[in-house]
């Protein structure tokens, strides 16, 4: 059993490596949001939808092998456009949810979770709106480029190679990585960034010294949403089925990375996402393994919520975080 | 405005006018124009400054003049919403208490049955109306009086009912040796307390380590839950079968009716209504205990415990209200709530499957709760009916309408586009919100308009079916009575106070100025 499971380790742990930057992608979003505003937005598991759906749309168009644009070309579109409307969408229920109903005051943190969740659940079924008067079908199925199906393997040539990628997995490391540099430098070397850092730490002395928290508030807003929306097309590339209802289980999970790794703290977010995904890709390979096939694939969606759990009673400030006080 | 209303005052020739019109509508055009004045009567009961006495007179009349027209015609939805308006008015109007008690009993025991025997839908709806009314009242101690967001409501209803499907079928000859299975159906008696007892340790489980932290945090444990306990109950038919997997359990046994079918037989009730008018009663039972135990609790050392946190949770820590304890005890009442109500679901629909407890069913049934006013009794009740019979009637209505256009390839005329592009732009001139975001409307509802125009609904795409869009109206729902009337539609009376206390002071404020 053990020569097995050492047999697959290498392939299991690349593809475990390549879910976590999706996630990471989409934890941020959570994790930004919840620094500004202590607010778990369960819209952007549906904002992350948003984006894998415009990715669809974008290849759909314009990935059509016989006009002959370059896959390269057209991915960046596709980044760009989902980055766009994931991130207007999330601001602009920002600005028509969550705004008003901050502006009215009270501590209570119900009510706006609970307009989060009304917001999710209508943005999905815009979408289905939108694909059913446009498609007459809301199941989509994302054309990839054969470029981004092509395979390489190590060691090259060989018949059971260890390890084999494909591009399309390859593109998603590397943009996550850009992102998320990106990202890491927004936040920590720009005004907006420090402005950003500001209003999370503290809202009203932050209004105090010339920012405008509400613009900031809404920015991070259209970042995470951002975030989130090149997240879906990362997502249709590695699992190119797609429905308004996709958002959901890695929207779940994400907010689990987040926790996991501390929320609120970005670099957390990112820890918190590669090492969810590990656990969650190893326990899908070997839970049949371990128990003879008792315990199927299927559980693996179990393992976040289990290490959710379990973080909740032994380290609920996660990984990376601080211990911190409740403000009053 | 405010001498319109002053006008109404003792203005008492409107009901009596209404009221003849009506008793002139009803047996001879009937439909919705008899409706309407049905209806616009009980909106004077209301509304009008009239005396109690005939406010009572016109809740009386309302209720028999729905109940002779559903006799007359036996399929208008808006009679069966009238008066179940009329019960909400007489629960919610000041009125003496033996009237709200005679008038109650009279529409959920007689009226109730009129509409029944007239067509029985109105029995499913009303059941359908009980069972979610009895889960909404469950998770409003959680959410409405605790203030804790639990999103795997419906996972502790699946508990529930995999509870009673299981062993009330013959799925547990899956698993036990002996073929004992199904169980008799009195044992369901029995089972509703092993499922409160079965929900509630789920609810401990779960709540332990979700509850020690901010509110968020049970937010997405009961999100988890929810999920997990919807994978567990698809993947667990292997190694050994016990929830069937996606197939689901069925059929699940009955409670035996017994001498109860035979009495209903006496009175000429046909068999295959027994069962519905045996639910219907016992989950009015059931309403009645919950509300009991409800009003209760409210008045209690935790209810008050739950109240103070929900309001300020670290104010209610430092007067030394056991912050742990108090939740975990809403958390499990909620959970053996809806656990209980799974038993009833299981055997009223006899099969159980993984796909009736998903996110959208918690989330449904917290809009119920937030639609009535979180914490408020009426409220809640009143939140479900509305969502019920928008769901399960109106929706269905609309949608069959738009079928029956697009068989007719019905076109969409030019009067039509200006009758609407003018109320459009009414809306947008006597509407407060910025000049761009007008403008933006105004272009966009241009351009969807100019397509339609000329439209044939035939080539309207077939996904376009409005009953498959609830999450759609659910959402819109949470939303809006989030932004603009959080309190819900009937407030909780603790809230009511604060409101007309806040109301006073600004105006006494104001006369001081």
């Amino acid at each position: 059993m053990l020569e097995a499971i050492l047999q697959v380790l290498p392939q299991v742990i690349l593809d475990g490596l390549v879910l976590g930057f999706v996630y990471a992608m989409i934890a941020l979003g959570y994790t930004m949001v919840y620094g500004v505003l202590e607010l778990v937005n369960f819209a952007h598991s549906d904002v992350f939808m948003v984006g894998a759906v415009v990715g669809v749309e974008v290849f759909r168009y314009m990935g059509n092998p016989d006009w002959g644009w370059n896959p390269w070309l057209v991915l960046l579109i596709a980044f760009v456009l989902a980055a766009l409307i994931a991130g207007g969408v999330n601001m602009l229920a920002e600005r028509m949810a969550y705004r008003p109903i901050r502006m009215r005051g009270g501590n209570s943190t119900l009510i706006p979770m609970i307009t989060t969740i009304g917001v999710s659940f209508i943005i999905q079924d815009v979408v289905r709106l939108i694909e059913a008067i446009w498609h007459n079908q809301f199941f989509l199925q994302f054309r990839s480029a054969p470029v981004f199906e092509s395979v390489l393997s190590f060691p090259p040539g060989a018949d059971f190679p260890l390890i084999s990628i494909k591009i399309g997995a390859i593109v998603v490391i590397v943009a996550s990585l850009i992102m998320l540099g990106g990202l890491l430098y927004l936040v920590n070397r720009t005004k907006l960034g420090t402005a950003i850092r500001a209003v999370a730490q503290d809202r009203v002395t932050a209004s105090l010294m010339g920012i405008n928290p509400d613009t900031i508030i809404s920015r991070t807003f259209l970042i995470g949403g951002a975030m989130g929306g090149v997240g879906g097309v990362l997502w249709a590339i590695l699992f190119p089925t797609i429905s308004p209802y996709v958002g959901f289980l890695p929207g779940l999970k994400a907010f689990t990375a987040a926790v996991l790794g501390g929320i609120g703290n970005l670099s957390g977010a990112m820890v918190g996402g590669l090492v969810l995904a590990q656990l969650e890709t190893l326990g899908g390979v070997f839970l049949p393994i371990l128990t003879n096939n008792v315990l199927g694939t299927e559980y693996k969606d179990v393992i976040a919520f289990l290490v959710l759990i379990l973080l909740l009673l032994f380290r609920p400030q996660g990984l990376l975080g601080q211990q911190v006080s409740e403000k009053v | 405005m405010m001498t319109l209303l002053e006008s109404q005052r003792s203005n008492i020739y409107v009901p009596i006018g209404l009221a003849l019109l009506s008793a002139l509508l009803l047996p001879t055009v009937g439909g919705v124009f008899a409706a309407l004045a049905v209806g616009l009567l009980l909106g004077c009961a209301v509304y009008q400054h009239i005396s109690q006495s005939a406010k009572m007179l016109i809740l009386a009349f309302t209720t028999i003049a729905t109940c002779v027209g559903i006799r007359l015609e036996t399929h208008n939805d808006w009679y069966f919403i009238i008066m179940v308006l009329t019960l909400v008015a007489a629960v919610t109007l000041k009125a003496p208490n033996w009237f709200k008690a005679v008038l109650g009993g009279f529409i959920l025991l007689v009226g109730m049955f009129i509409f029944g025997f007239a067509n029985s839908f109105y029995f499913e709806l009303a059941i359908q109306i009980a069972i979610y009314s009895a889960m909404a009242l469950g998770l409003n101690i959680v959410v409405g009086q605790a203030g804790l967001l639990d999103l795997g409501y419906a996972a502790f209803f699946a508990i529930g009912a995999y509870t009673w499907a299981i062993f009330g079928s013959a799925q547990a000859n899956q698993f036990i040796a002996g073929g004992g299975f199904p169980l008799n159906g009195v044992w369901i008696y029995a089972f509703f307390f092993i499922a409160i007892i079965t929900t509630a340790i789920t609810g401990l489980l779960i709540g332990l380590p979700a509850l020690r932290l901010r509110g968020d945090y049970l937010a997405v444990v009961t999100l988890g839950l929810g999920e997990v306990v919807r994978v567990v109950a698809n993947n667990l038919n292997k190694p050994v079968n016990i929830t069937n997997g996606a197939l689901g359990i069925t059929p699940v046994t009955r409670p035996p009716l017994g001498w109860f079918s035979d009495m209903l037989s006496g009175f000429g009730v046909p068999e295959q209504l027994h069962y519905q008018i045996f639910f219907y009663l016992l989950v009015l039972i059931i309403i009645a205990l919950i509300v009991v135990v409800n009003i209760n609790l409210n008045n209690s050392r935790y209810g008050r415990a739950w109240v103070a946190i929900r309001e300020d949770e670290i104010a209610a820590k430092a007067m030394g209200v056991p912050m742990l304890q108090t939740k975990l005890i809403a958390f499990m009442t909620g959970a053996a709530f809806s656990g209980a109500m799974g038993v009833i679901f299981a055997s009223q629909r006899t099969f159980v499957s993984p796909e009736s407890f998903t996110l959208l069913a918690s989330v449904v049934i917290m809009s119920y709760v937030v639609m009535g006013g979180m914490g408020s009794i009426q409220g809640v009740i009143l939140g479900t009916t509305t969502l019920i019979i928008l769901n399960l009637d109106i929706l269905k209505n609309i949608s069959g309408q738009l079928n029956t256009w697009r068989q007719e390839g019905l076109v969409i005329s030019p009067l039509f586009t200006i009758v609407v592009a003018v109320l459009i732009l009414l809306g947008l001139w006597l509407l407060r919100m910025p000049i761009y975001a007008k403008i933006a409307i105004g272009i966009l509802a241009g351009l969807i308009l100019f397509r339609l125009t000329g439209y044939n609904l035939a080539t309207l795409p077939s996904q376009l079916e409005p009953t498959k869009y609830e999450r759609l109206i659910f959402g819109i729902i949470l939303v809006l009575m989030m932004i603009f009337r959080p309190q819900g539609l009937i407030p909780e009376q603790r809230h009511q106070i604060e409101d007309q206390e806040a109301r006073l002071e600004a105006s006494s404020k104001g006369g001081k100025a």
